[in-house]
């Protein structure tokens, strides 16, 4: 391997075959798990329905196949087990919709009572199943330092109950819940929560936010979580074709935008403290962004709402500015 | 269930304050008369966690399995802990014509204030006797010495193992000497109980 | 060993004997002993390789339970009142998922308004959960109830509630003999779940099932259920045969033989009521009582035939179904739907408020004397002059008078 900067060699190829084998992405090795297989019954373009197999695969890489699985009540634990058939290749176990977080705790402790502490547990969950109904136990979790990777499966809002607002659901976007009509333009600013900058107040051994644009990237924070124990967290971006109102096709662009906007920095945290980010190469208008996703078209047109526009891209600067993002800044 | 007797051989009703060992006190005599080999049963009313707040305990000893846990309504002894309860309403609601009133008071009977108490009763200074030996105001373990010197509900041998098995070390041998001393005291003052309650 | 222990502790002794593998506590009055209790034994490493997971509700000690209990382990929790209520959606999600969790209630009030005191109102709001529910009628029964139950969860795979009044039970010191580690673990093996989160197995617990499958899946449920009432009296005759204790099984009945009138009742009442019969036993009136010990899944046959013999029934309810009535009485009615036995309904109990002789007695001699009422619910122990004062209030109030300037 020469010491020369190849730039085909980069984040955006699933694997290459100019990268040496130990550098190639699980999901390029044909012997990979497949932990969600095909069959399900996700929308064309699902973000979470790749996400899940992206990180999947690269936790049973990482613990040698022993891995067991909690998933919450979502679009991914509906499309992916109708009865009587089932996507999942690793043992997997149907949670409540709040509660992925304490039963993820109760396997892990039953594991380490029974000897059987060498087997890993992932939690699974979407954004309302972490950020509001799974918050108490998700923090429960976390306090006790329970030996869980909880990854959340963000795309913004209650999906699979028909595109309804969560407390991740970003400023202005609309959903059936804040539909641009009467005085509102979608969803109000000044709410939500950051969940990975909760789970940082908390302390927890390793916090990391990644999307589905990225996956090399994302696969390296899933191995690296899974080289620690105690209670970990990722929260990984997830486009949704359908609530966002994006092109099938688009899910990987809309992320890769999202984080090259500002608008979701990507980072990594030890103990609580950032550890590392991942700079943006090229910083995009937010409006590149969000011209993409007819859950904000409303912002645009005639007359539209340029000085939304215009707070969503000060909010992009911020984070920006917030996470040291844009290369050759220093934090 | 077997067939048994109705009525407990026994029934004592504790009065206090959170924090003075009401409870403490009821468990102590369940112990000691189960380590000589009666029936009993020890049980708290019932709050939040709060001290000064008033508590109640009951205990029952029986000579027969104990099969109710209702409260005890008919004491054959009340033991007010804590003398500011005295004149709470209910406080001596229940107590037996021929019952026994045992207080923690420095007063004599007839100071109290209960002229329509028809039960005997005696009063052992607990809370000076505890300061004294113990430097602070435990009136428990004194009273339960009291209570078995004037009841014989238990034996006073009973009741310090019991507490000797509850307060460890230094703290056991202590409490066990209390209760000595309240029994010696009843003993002293259940003669002068006995002929103020035939007053009024 | 008989020792004097109190109730809570003794529960707590004897759920660490059987070898629990996750133990998940939030506490709540008036649970917290048990909690409290079963720390130190984890701490000083009386319950074996037990894992004590301190969590943040009710309702993560339950999905705790779940997860624990799905990935191979033995797994309890206790609780009570609103506590149980917050649980209540892991409840039917533990009992579909055919989990044996074993879990102690307390049973206390449900608020509002708040009250942290005895009655049954907890279990019974979550009588349809599934679950199988026992009742302890004292603190010895309490102890080898929870023996009992794990056998019977793990036999069935369905998950137990044990039911002990709280702070009278709980709190309540008293002679307990706390069966020991051999008689515990001749009675109970090691769990074998009947499924299980292995690496080496990879199954998927919990699928979506739609309106194809879903009537059989309950329907199975539901057979399963009823078989167990056999499973159950078979696990209390293993019991004593053990142990040479007679605790647990369906019912217990106490000089039922030529009883006329026979009180019915859950828990500790059951010892005050005993009382109560022989006092008037003495007196020369026939009565009996039978107490019901599992209480879900409902005994029918055996309840029915219990009292083939009675002319009077009289049930004792410490909870209230607002809006119909109570939910033992209507058990009981349904059960003797048919027969000429008049079944007395009767409240008392709520909220602490204590279920004592005199109201046990009055309550027998009135049925004797045909001075009940067989069609209303009778409040046995309210303060009716107070109640209908409240009520009259509630009449004439503002809705009476006619507001200012509105035309007809």
């Amino acid at each position: 391997m020469t010491e020369l900067k190849l730039y085909q060699v980069g984040t955006f190829a699933a694997g290459n075959r100019l990268l040496d084998a130990s550098e190639r992405t699980e999901q390029s090795d044909a012997g990979r798990t497949n932990s969600i297989t095909s069959g399900h019954r996700a929308c064309r373009g699902c973000g979470e329905a790749l996400a899940a197999r992206v990180v999947l695969d690269a936790a049973m890489r990482a613990s040698d196949g022993r891995m067991v699985t909690v998933n919450a009540t979502g679009c991914l634990e509906v499309f992916s087990t109708p009865y009587p058939e089932s996507a999942w290749r690793v043992p997997w176990l149907h949670s409540l919709f709040g509660n992925a977080a304490a039963v993820a705790s109760g396997v892990a402790a039953s594991l380490r009572a029974q000897g059987r502490g060498d087997v890993r547990v992932v939690a699974q969950a979407g954004d309302g199943g972490t950020v509001d109904i799974g918050i108490g136990c998700l923090s429960g979790m976390f306090e006790r330092n329970d030996d869980v990777l909880f990854v959340c499966y963000d795309n913004q809002g209650y999906m699979n109950t028909g595109v309804q607002r969560s407390g991740a659901t970003p400023p202005a976007a609309s959903t059936a819940t804040t539909r641009p009509v009467g005085s509102r333009v979608g969803n109000a600013f000044g709410t939500g929560k950051s969940l990975p900058v909760i789970a940082m107040a908390h302390q927890i051994p390793y916090v990391a936010t990644a999307t589905v644009a990225d996956l090399h990237d994302l696969e390296r924070k899933v191995a690296t979580a899974m080289s620690m124990h105690g209670s970990r967290y990722l929260h990984v971006l997830v486009p949704c074709p359908l609530g966002w109102g994006t092109s099938s096709s688009d899910t990987v662009r809309v992320a890769r935008l999202a984080a090259e906007s500002g608008l979701f920095p990507v980072f990594e945290a030890v103990d609580g403290e950032i550890d590392g980010v991942r700079r943006i190469r090229r910083q995009v208008p937010v409006e590149e962004y969000l011209r993409l996703q007819a859950r904000f078209a409303h912002l645009f047109g005639d007359p539209g709402h340029p000085d939304v526009v215009e707070r969503l891209q000060r909010q992009a600067d911020r984070s920006i500015a917030h996470f040291g993002l844009l290369e050759g800044e220093q934090r | 269930m077997t067939t048994h007797g109705t009525r407990a051989a026994a029934e004592v009703r504790f009065h206090g304050r959170g924090g003075q060992g009401v409870v403490t006190a009821a468990e102590l005599l369940s112990v000691a008369a189960f380590d000589q080999g009666r029936a009993s049963q020890a049980i708290p009313s019932f709050g939040s966690e709060r001290t000064g707040a008033p508590v109640v305990a009951y205990c029952r000893v029986a000579d027969r399995p104990i099969r109710s846990h209702d409260p005890v309504t008919s004491p054959g002894v009340v033991v007010v802990q804590d003398p500011t309860m005295l004149h709470v309403p209910g406080i001596l609601t229940g107590l037996r014509a021929d019952g026994l009133l045992l207080v923690n008071s420095t007063r004599r009977p007839d100071e109290l204030g209960l002229p329509d108490c028809v039960a005997r009763i005696v009063t052992v200074p607990a809370s000076d006797v505890s300061r004294a030996r113990l430097g602070r105001p435990l009136p428990n373990t004194v009273l339960l010495g009291a209570l078995a010197g004037l009841t014989g509900i238990v034996s006073l041998a009973a009741l310090q193992k019991a507490i000797r098995e509850r307060f460890r070390g230094d703290a056991g041998e202590l409490n066990a000497a209390l209760a000595a001393e309240g029994h010696r005291l009843a003993q002293e003052r259940s003669t002068e109980g006995a002929s103020h309650a035939q007053a009024g | 060993m008989l020792r004097q222990v109190e109730g809570s502790r003794a529960v707590a002794e004897t759920v660490a004997r059987c070898r629990p593998d996750v133990v998940a506590a939030y506490p709540i009055s008036p649970q917290t002993h048990i909690v409290e209790a079963l720390s130190d034994l984890v701490a000083e490493g009386r319950a074996g390789r037990c894992e004590f997971l301190m969590v943040e509700s009710e309702f993560g000690a339950m999905s705790a339970c779940i997860g624990a209990s799905a990935a191979g382990g033995r797994a309890y929790t206790a609780t009570a009142s609103q506590g149980l209520l917050f649980m209540a959606e892991a409840l039917p999600n533990a009992s579909g998922l055919r989990l044996p969790v074993v879990m102690t209630v307390a049973n206390r009030a449900l608020g509002a308004p708040i009250n942290i005191w005895n009655d049954h109102s907890d279990a019974m709001s979550q009588r349809d959960a599934g679950w199988i529910q026992l009742f302890a009628s004292s603190n010895q029964e309490a102890v080898d109830l929870h023996v009992q139950a794990f056998v019977v969860a793990e036999s069935l795979h369905v998950p137990v509630m044990v039911n002990m009044d709280g702070f009278v039970l709980t709190h309540a010191m008293e002679g307990i003999d706390v069966p020991d580690q051999d008689e515990v673990d001749a009675l109970l093996p090691p769990f074998r779940p009947l499924h299980v989160l292995d690496p080496d197995h990879p199954v998927t617990i919990g699928a979506m099932v739609g309106p194809e499958a879903f009537t059989e899946v309950k329907y199975l449920e539901a057979r399963r259920q009823l078989r167990s009432l056999d499973a159950i009296q078979e696990v209390a005759d293993r019991f004593h045969r053990v142990t040479g204790r007679r605790s647990g099984g369906l019912t217990s009945s106490y000089r039922l033989e030529d009883a006329d009138v026979v009180l019915i009742g859950l828990g500790s009442l059951l010892g005050t009521a005993a009382d109560v019969v022989d006092e008037l036993r003495d007196e020369g009136l026939a009565v009996g009582l039978l107490g019901v010990t599992c209480f879900r899944p409902w005994p029918l046959d055996e309840i029915r035939d219990s009292l083939a013999d009675a002319s009077r029934v009289v049930v004792l309810n410490r909870a209230l179904s607002v809006g119909f009535g109570t939910v033992l009485g209507a058990d009981v009615r349904l059960t003797l739907a048919g027969s000429q036995v008049v079944v007395h309904d009767v409240v008392a109990g709520l909220g602490g408020r204590p279920v004592t002789r005199d109201l046990v007695r009055r309550l027998l001699v009135e049925a004797v004397r045909g001075e009940l009422s067989d069609h209303q619910l009778t409040f046995a122990d309210l303060d009716v002059d107070l109640a209908e004062r409240e009520l009259l209030g509630e009449l004439v109030g503002p809705m009476d008078v006619e507001p200012e300037g509105v035309g007809r």
